[in-house]
């Protein structure tokens, strides 16, 4: 069975995710090759079949996901992985997997976009896409990864929050945290928590597969389990049969929201770094956390009472935390290698009258630390 | 027998569903549906080990109504569901039912390849000739010059043939048959079920609303019986010229052929991957 290398290996932010991946027990990957992304799937099809699972590289990236989360809908824990094109492509069957709570994830390595963009540079353009891409009113998770250990780590926590709300999530990594090599020691099997979907717990003509349950996640049962039944995308009653009762529309719409909503504390991911006593902070996510956290150290060298909050949850929006900050950060600063896709998100919940400069990076390269210092001097 | 057909009713439709279906009265998709639970039955599988998945369209509310591990996937994309559900549980009996917009236009590209990779799946695929649910659009098998709601004056494509294109994309299992042909279609969909490969039924049915009424094709009962007329079993059809078979539905099994199935051979792969270090 597949455990966790016992030394510091090097490792690639790619490789790192399928190690995540594997610990957190996903036996199933489908998807297609794309440049930054291949890696992911080139590992686990030798990975995958060594500790019994399936790997199958299909026609295009909606088939990816499509068989993903067929997979899933067995019991598998089941991932895809591509960048902003296949990314595109996959959004109905986001909604698919949204409308019937079906877990899975989804990595999106993000590259220079719109379009064919830029293959191997980086960028964090799809952030608002990754909320919103498929159509409808539909909650989702969206986490982001910022170093090769974070892939490892960020990744587990991905298929646990798939599993315990049964929503896609969304793992938006770049071309920078993908492609870079460290030297990381992964936690040993027994040192991981990981979580999985509750299944029926009373027999089969007593459940109802799409239950509004007190948690607000209904238990999910494997195909083949004994627990027959329907699962579409049409909108559904308890029993998962289609419905266009008024009442019956409006309890499912609010209960996929309100589930993620219930769990928003155990959702929300935000590490602080030098917060305290801060009075203007960055807000940083993916790779350039990493320059925003050289930044900030070297701030604080400087005199600056500079802190970082930085996000590992992008959506549900972590505003608790950023309100924190808020309260006596009166200037905030959000790096990002895109046009201001989260900065339009702290502007949102800023009832405190911050400052909120954006630093927007959207030539096809990496922000420096330079580059955030510079405005955590001059703020 | 009418006891037979009230015991299959009992036996394989939901009795928490709320009937009655949203078919049309005469629509050819019941006879399918009739045939798929007569072929199930016959071949005494377990409803547990069975999925059934289905796309958009009225043949994709087949799975509905009957008591099976039952899918209603994206449009076209059935197939890529059931490849998963496959892949991951080889025990499960996956039957994918498609119409033929959904398996050749919009799921054309799943349809070649899931045919290419022949897994052991079924697709059955109800060919009616137009997109019945939204209303009579033309589709990659109506006919030339027919009138539908996206083709006024005449529609200026040719048509796809379903199970040829099976048959050429490298399916292990192609059958065809009609609506009119109910106990041939039965032995059909069981024979594509046993078979241990990418099994394709193609069935011909009516759409006498949206598709036979724009066309003077009449209603129901028309449209059948021509089915019965213009058919010729595969057989006959093989001595037969070209010319001849204008215009005609030939039926039976077109192939069936003996090719690696892809779950056994990726049995292989696991046992080469745990070999290597």
């Amino acid at each position: 069975m597949y455990k966790t290398p016992s030394q510091r290996i090097l490792l690639q932010g790619n490789e790192a995710i399928v190690h995540g991946a594997l610990a957190a027990g996903c036996r199933f990957f489908a998807g297609y090759p794309i440049t930054p992304a291949s890696e992911i799937s080139e590992m686990l099809s030798v990975e995958l079949p060594r500790v019994n699972g399936t790997f199958i590289q299909m026609e295009d990236e909606i088939a990816g996901i499509g068989a993903a989360i067929g997979a899933s809908l067995t019991g598998v824990k089941s991932m895809t992985a591509s960048s902003g094109p296949g990314f595109s492509l996959m959004q109905e069957n986001i909604g698919f997997a949204c409308a019937a709570e079906v877990p899975v994830v989804i990595v999106n390595v993000m590259r220079g976009g719109p379009s064919t963009g830029l293959p191997t540079s980086p960028a964090q353009g799809d952030v608002q896409q990754a909320r919103w891409g498929t159509h409808g009113d539909h909650p989702v998770i969206v986490l982001a990864t910022s170093t090769v250990e974070d892939c490892f780590t960020v990744t587990v926590k991905a298929f646990n929050l798939s599993e315990k709300y049964r929503v896609p999530v969304i793992l938006l990594s770049d071309e920078v945290v993908s492609h870079t090599r460290e030297a990381v020691q992964l936690p040993a099997m027994d040192e991981i928590r990981i979580i999985d979907r509750i299944t029926p717990s009373v027999p089969p003509e007593w459940y109802k597969p799409y239950e509004n349950n007190n948690r607000g996640v209904p238990a999910m049962s494997a195909m083949g389990s004994g627990y027959r039944h329907h699962v579409t995308g049409l909108v559904h009653d308890e029993r998962g049969y289609p419905t266009q009762n008024p009442l019956e529309i409006e309890m499912f719409i609010r209960r996929l929201h309100s589930k993620v909503t219930k769990g928003f504390g155990d959702i929300q991911v935000t590490t602080p770094l030098m917060m305290e006593g801060a009075e203007v902070a960055v807000i940083a996510y993916g790779s350039v956390a990493r320059s925003a956290r050289r930044a900030v150290i070297e701030a604080r060298k400087q005199g600056v009472r500079a802190g970082l909050l930085q996000l590992t949850t992008l959506f549900p929006f972590p505003r608790r935390a950023v309100d924190k900050v808020m309260r006596h950060c009166k200037t905030l600063i959000v790096p990002e290698m895109n046009m201001g896709q989260i900065s339009r998100e702290v502007q949102r919940v800023n009832h405190h009258g911050c400052r909120v400069i954006k630093h927007n990076r959207v030539d096809g390269n990496f922000i420096t630390p330079a580059e955030i210092l510079k405005h955590l001097i001059t703020a | 027998m009418p006891e037979a057909a009230a015991t299959l009713r009992h036996e394989f439709l939901r009795h928490d569903k709320k009937f009655p279906h949203v078919w049309c009265p005469g629509c050819g998709n019941g006879i399918v549906m009739g045939s798929l639970l007569r072929a199930i039955s016959g071949l005494g599988l377990e409803k547990d080990e069975i999925v059934l998945a289905a796309g958009i369209g009225c043949s994709g509310r087949l799975p509905t109504y009957v008591d099976f591990n039952t899918l209603h996937t994206t449009h076209g994309r059935s197939l890529t569901f059931a490849t998963g559900i496959k892949l991951a549980d080889p025990s499960l009996t996956v039957i994918s039912v498609m119409g033929d917009g959904d398996s050749t236009a919009i799921g054309g590209n799943h349809f070649i390849h899931a045919a290419r990779r022949n897994l052991d799946l079924t697709a059955l695929i109800i060919n009616n000739s137009i997109y019945g649910m939204t209303g009579g659009q033309y589709s990659p098998t109506t006919p030339f010059g027919s009138r539908s709601t996206t083709s006024v004056h005449g529609h200026i494509e040719q048509a796809f043939s379903i199970a040829e294109l099976a048959v050429t994309a490298g399916a292990a299992y192609v059958a065809r048959s009609t609506v009119y042909h109910a106990e041939l279609l039965d032995k059909l969909i069981a024979g594509a079920i046993r078979k241990k490969g990418f099994a394709v039924v193609e069935v011909i049915s009516n759409c006498h609303v949206q598709y036979g009424r724009r066309n003077k094709l009449g209603g129901a009962v028309e449209m059948i019986r021509s089915y019965k007329q213009n058919s010729i079993r595969v057989e006959k059809a093989a001595s037969m010229k070209a010319e001849e078979l204008e215009g005609k539905i030939t039926i039976g099994v077109l192939a069936d052929r003996e090719l690696p199935v892809s779950t056994e051979e990726y049995e292989k792969v696991r046992q080469r991957a745990r070999e290597t270090k």
